[in-house]
């Protein structure tokens, strides 16, 4: 019972193709609203659960990403391999910087991962070498599982959900064991979780680890899929894209971060056709959920429900 | 509720069955362009372009009785938009071609699934590398950067000057330029003596100018877009320094004159004949086709570039391809642009083969020098 909200969103994952297999919006934009749900999801745990924030959280989504192209394309790596390492360099580099980082609070951790995500966006740019700089590197192979080389859109979709929910099962599982109550005092009050015997530092470097091992698996399997990675999709606007999905879901709460992640790339896709409106609309309609949804399109729209449910009138 | 949903189904199945293109599909030309950001000034007015000229076909009747429907996303020079707007003018919006792709960054992000796809593209960038090695569906107009290199090089073994300073921003058109000046050298016996790099954003390269002026450099060139070219020319002139300049075709815009003011007196660039239209000789085959664009394009919009010349070249290439083929069958299509020759566009004459995807010789460019805010052809 308690993953009944999982098994309804993994059956409605499911259908979806089933019912709609060549349409765009369910098999393309589908797949990179997977992507975004466990780039979300990850940052959640970070953000929503243990209260850290972070605005260079498409830093590590970058690393999967091009610690997958630059193995595949000039060394010939296999493509699980590297994303093994893409998913080893990412989580290093976020143990080494955790400690030091996370002692920082408020702004001045905000200052911190922004700094963070800008140098790592720099090397991107400038290590043309092995990066290709600004204009990026094309020609990524295909991911290749154990022999099945992936392609087309419907089976892109399959990979990305299969392991989209897998993210959404590990977040859920996270957040409901030992670990997860940590996180939650953490983010009540640091000197109250100490009193209880919580390791601070610890549960800060663990969900920052874990975190950024979210973002660089999505990373490796977006460039992949796109057989491309250019700078522009790991900038600081895509952080900052990334905390309004969590936001705008509904913080600390798992589907909340999916359902951010969700609405927001729809929403860009629709408003496409507005053209030079576009960014006009998507900041109204942000603005709007803020004031009349503060705690979140998700988790507001569900309590909303829920007081909605009670009135209904019961039969004696 | 239910009733609301009915009439609106009622209304949404009246107005599909009134759409009069029922009877004759449209042609669908997909577009991306960098309309915004950067790259706008190229981006703005291609997209003007095509806009004019498809309703213009149109109003001609269209082509092959069949009108012509533009679909347009602005990626704002941002190749992760260009990669998505492409999946959705293929998958969703089915085009039947696509013309756009303005920077390069934006043509090689899309070139995998137009490839994949097997869709006629024809982008609108310069890197050489966008058609070399030859890709089945992929065609451009403009010219290379290394045609441009070329010309430039060829100016100077003709004025015998053989040491040279180079000096490029850092966007993916500066640095892809780079790298063709360093290649390309060699070949023109010509040694480069300092290569100089800056920010595109940077507002001072007196630094840069300084090293340069130490060295024993007979010319300087200056490889880049937009404000950082003219920010370099100006530098230049408040150094003193006299050595002989030289430009990309990538400022060959009145922007940059204006921009650069007196101080781009006297710096020569190779560019499209289509800023020097009036200056041609009237046995040119060109001239004709110039100073129409230029005509159309200036009573609506104001000043030419030729940056919107190249979509113009695109779209027409591709209307002759499609009425060659005498449909929009995209392999017989991607066939007629291959097979294109002889045609007149604003970049030069075109004759495309299967082994060039582009079709024009180092003899397009014109080597322009600037007099008195105006440009001048070099003769």
């Amino acid at each position: 019972m308690r993953l009944a909200g999982f098994y309804t969103f993994a059956a409605v994952v499911a259908l979806l193709p089933m019912l709609f297999p060549t349409n765009y919006f369910v098999t393309v934009v589908g797949a990179s609203a997977g992507l975004h749900v466990i780039l979300a999801v990850g940052l959640n745990l970070l953000m929503g659960y243990a209260g850290q924030i972070s605005l260079g959280h498409a830093a590590f989504f970058g690393m999967g990403a091009y610690a997958s192209a630059i193995l595949t394309t000039r060394f010939g790596w296999p493509s699980l391999l590297a994303l093994a390492a893409g998913l080893l360099v990412a989580g290093a580099i976020a143990w080494l910087l955790a400690r030091p980082i996370l002692r920082l609070r408020g702004h001045y951790l905000a200052m911190a991962t922004l700094g963070f995500g800008i140098i790592v966006h720099v090397v991107m740019v400038q290590a043309t070498r092995w990066t290709g700089g600004p204009d990026g590197l094309a020609g990524v192979p295909p991911l290749n599982l154990l022999g099945w080389a992936v392609e087309g859109d419907l089976q892109w979709y399959g990979v990305i959900m299969a392991a989209m929910l897998l993210a959404v099962w590990l977040s859920l599982n996270l957040v409901d064991s030992q670990f997860g109550r940590a996180l939650r005092a953490v983010h009540g009050s640091e000197f109250a979780a100490q009193m209880m015997g919580i390791d601070i530092g610890r549960a800060k470097t663990q969900v920052f680890v874990v975190s950024a091992l979210f973002a660089a698996f999505a990373g490796s399997l977006f460039a992949h899929q796109q057989a491309f990675v250019s700078p522009d999709s790991f900038n600081l606007i895509v952080s900052v894209e990334l905390v309004t999905m969590v936001v705008l879901g509904g913080m600390a709460s798992t589907f909340g971060a999916a359902c951010g992640a969700i609405a927001l790339t729809l929403l860009h896709q629709g408003l496409v056709v507005f053209e030079d409106y576009e960014m006009v609309i998507h900041g109204a309609l942000l603005m709007a959920v803020m004031i009349f949804l503060p705690q979140g399109l998700f988790v507001g729209l569900s309590q909303g429900a829920r007081r909605l449910w009670a009135t209904v009138p019961r039969k004696p | 509720m239910k009733n609301l949903w009915q009439t609106a189904l009622a209304a949404l199945l009246l107005c599909a069955g009134l759409n009069p293109a029922s009877g004759a599909e449209p042609i669908k030309i997909g577009s991306f362009l960098a309309v915004t950001g950067p790259a706008s000034f190229l981006g703005d007015p291609e997209l003007k372009t095509l806009q004019m000229y498809v309703e213009d076909l149109n109003a001609k009747g269209g082509v092959k009785g069949r009108k012509l429907e533009l679909i347009h996303y602005d990626t704002g020079g941002n190749a992760k938009d260009a990669v998505s707007f492409v999946k959705r003018l293929i998958k969703n919006d089915n085009v039947d071609l696509i013309i756009g792709g303005t920077t390069t960054g934006d043509t090689l992000a899309v070139i995998p699934d137009v490839e994949k796809e097997g869709i006629p593209f024809i982008s609108l960038a310069g890197a050489v590398d966008i058609i070399e090695p030859v890709k089945k569906w992929v065609f451009k107009t403009p010219h290379t950067d290394r045609m441009a290199v070329a010309k430039i090089y060829e100016d100077l073994r003709k004025r015998g000057l053989t040491k040279v300073a180079i000096i490029t921003g850092d966007g993916g058109f500066d640095k892809s330029g780079r790298e063709q000046l360093l290649k390309l050298a060699p070949q023109y016996g010509i040694t480069i003596v300092a290569d100089e790099s800056y920010g595109n954003k940077d507002t001072d390269m007196t630094a840069q100018l300084t090293k340069i002026r130490a060295t024993d450099a007979q010319a300087i060139i200056n490889f880049g877009l937009g404000q950082a070219p003219a920010i370099v020319t100006k530098n230049i002139k408040q150094l003193g320094i006299t050595l002989p300049l030289y430009q990309s075709h990538g400022v060959a815009s009145k922007t940059f004159i204006d921009l650069a003011g007196d101080a781009a007196e006297g710096a020569r660039l190779p560019a499209a004949a289509l800023v020097v239209a009036e200056q041609l000789p009237d046995t040119d085959p060109q001239k004709p086709v110039l100073l129409a664009y230029k005509n159309k394009y200036e009573a609506k919009h104001g000043p030419v570039s030729t940056f919107g010349g190249h979509a113009y070249d695109g779209l027409m290439i591709a209307v002759a391809a499609i009425q060659q083929a005498g449909g929009t069958d995209k392999a017989k299509v991607r066939d007629e642009i291959e097979k294109t020759q002889g045609f007149i566009g604003t970049a030069g004459v075109f004759n495309t083969t299967p082994q060039d995807h582009m079709g024009l010789t180092v003899d397009a460019f014109k080597l322009v020098e600037i007099r008195n805010g105006s440009w001048k052809i070099v003769q």
